[in-house]
């Protein structure tokens, strides 16, 4: 296995990424927007008050609840679960490396893209109080 | 103020915010939340939830081109990532210890950093570099387009590179920015990094950043879909705008007139920061 070869799959890697990457973040936005219109319309007066925190209800905390709440069609579900598809855009990135180095058969960049996606999962599927 | 009039308000500071962060490179999220805790009296809480969300947009939106011109060090953006994703835990959870005054302050000095090194910019030589050790065994070392052929980089500096990089995780994950001057601080003047490559695969690292510590944000009820929808929206079209006028503009004023903004921006943090005003 020469120079050559691991620069073109490497190559190869770069542009499925940005793909993925566009993909996410055009998807995300799509769906952020939509929850925003409905939220918009429905949610006029008063403006919610951000000077204190109050932190959000259960159910826009939790990937669960915030499924549920998108498919009621709550415009702040809707959002939040935009969100959850940019923040899940990275982590999907991280997953795809995870394959593409297995594919390569680069044991050291398995085991690193691993320990990020673990770290990720973690954070993402854990329950942190507060 | 209803609700239109305020998610217009705060779509509009963000899209200008988006706008002149891609135009000078220092990324709209770093002055998210000074606007919002400043200009409109947000919580830092909900500020830095938001101004999180839109920092993994533009930097997926930007990466998803930079990956595609073969800047960006793939291996190199991996490894500093477990640093990265580490210290981004590490700063989420720092945040629940820490008052707002001492966050504030400290976002006050990193904005200064992130305005200074944004004026630094283009004065770095490049060396060529004898090969590493470590990096040789990490096999980081990578090639870039250069002006005529693919020009080749040797990386060095991996474990001072690493201890950057926790750091600047530990910042993204209390501030809820990207990091973006630290990371390329890391590459550029610790790991010898071509400057082009330093830059992009920075922009890479910041959105896997920011997702570890988003994670947390969500769970504790940080991210507000009514304050991050107009945010994310806004500072991700307005991000996307500047990169296009980029190529054309000539940012060397511009850059000094939103460095001073900043350095304005951190005084005021500073100062609500140690008169407990946030």
């Amino acid at each position: 296995m020469g120079e050559a070869t691991v620069h073109r799959s490497d190559q190869k890697m770069d542009e499925i990424m940005g793909a993925l990457l566009r993909t996410g973040v055009l998807l995300s936005a799509a769906i952020v927007f939509v929850g925003g219109g409905l939220y918009v319309t429905r949610h006029r007066v008063p403006a919610t008050d951000y000077r204190a925190f109050h932190g959000e209800p259960g159910d826009l905390r939790t990937i669960s609840g915030i499924f549920h709440e998108a498919l009621s069609f709550s415009g702040r579900g809707l959002i939040q679960l935009g969100l959850l598809v940019l923040i899940a855009t990275p982590v999907a990135r991280v997953a795809f490396s995870f394959f593409a180095f297995l594919y390569e058969r680069d044991w050291t960049y398995v085991f690193v893209t691993l320990l990020v996606l673990g770290l990720l999962v973690y954070s993402l599927f854990g329950r942190h109080g507060g | 103020m209803n609700t239109v009039e305020f998610t217009a308000l705060i779509g509009m500071g963000s899209l200008l915010a988006g706008f002149l962060g891609a135009l000078t490179g220092l990324g709209g999220g770093v002055v998210i939340v000074p606007l919002l805790a400043l200009v409109f009296h947000v919580d830092l809480k909900y500020a830095i939830g938001a101004a999180l969300v839109s920092v993994i947009a533009t930097s997926s939106g930007a990466a998803a081109a930079y990956v595609k011109e073969g800047y960006s060090n793939i291996r190199v953006g991996m490894f500093l990532e477990i640093a990265t994703t580490i210290g981004a835990l590490a700063g989420a959870g720092l945040a629940l210890y820490l008052h707002a005054s001492v966050i504030a302050v400290i976002f006050g000095l990193v904005l200064i950093y992130s305005a200074y090194a944004s004026l630094r910019e283009g004065q770095h030589e490049m060396k060529e570099q004898p090969p590493d050790r470590i990096a040789t065994w990490l096999r980081m070392d990578g090639t870039f387009p250069g002006e005529h052929r693919l020009e080749s980089y040797h990386v060095r500096g991996v474990p001072l590179g690493f201890a950057m990089m926790f750091v600047a995780g530990v910042l993204s994950g209390l501030l809820g920015i990207g990091s973006g001057a630290v990371k390329v601080l890391a590459m550029d003047k610790a790991m010898k990094l071509p400057f082009k490559v330093s830059t992009t695969t920075s922009n890479f690292m910041i959105g896997v950043t920011a997702a570890a510590s988003a994670g947390i944000y969500l769970s504790r009820g940080y991210i507000d879909p009514g304050l991050a929808m107009p945010v994310m929206l806004g500072v991700l079209l307005g991000s996307l705008a500047g990169a296009r006028v980029l190529a054309r503009a000539n940012v060397k004023v511009l850059r000094y007139v939103f460095s001073g903004v900043i350095g304005v921006l951190a005084i005021e943090m500073i100062y609500s920061g140690l008169t407990g005003r946030l």
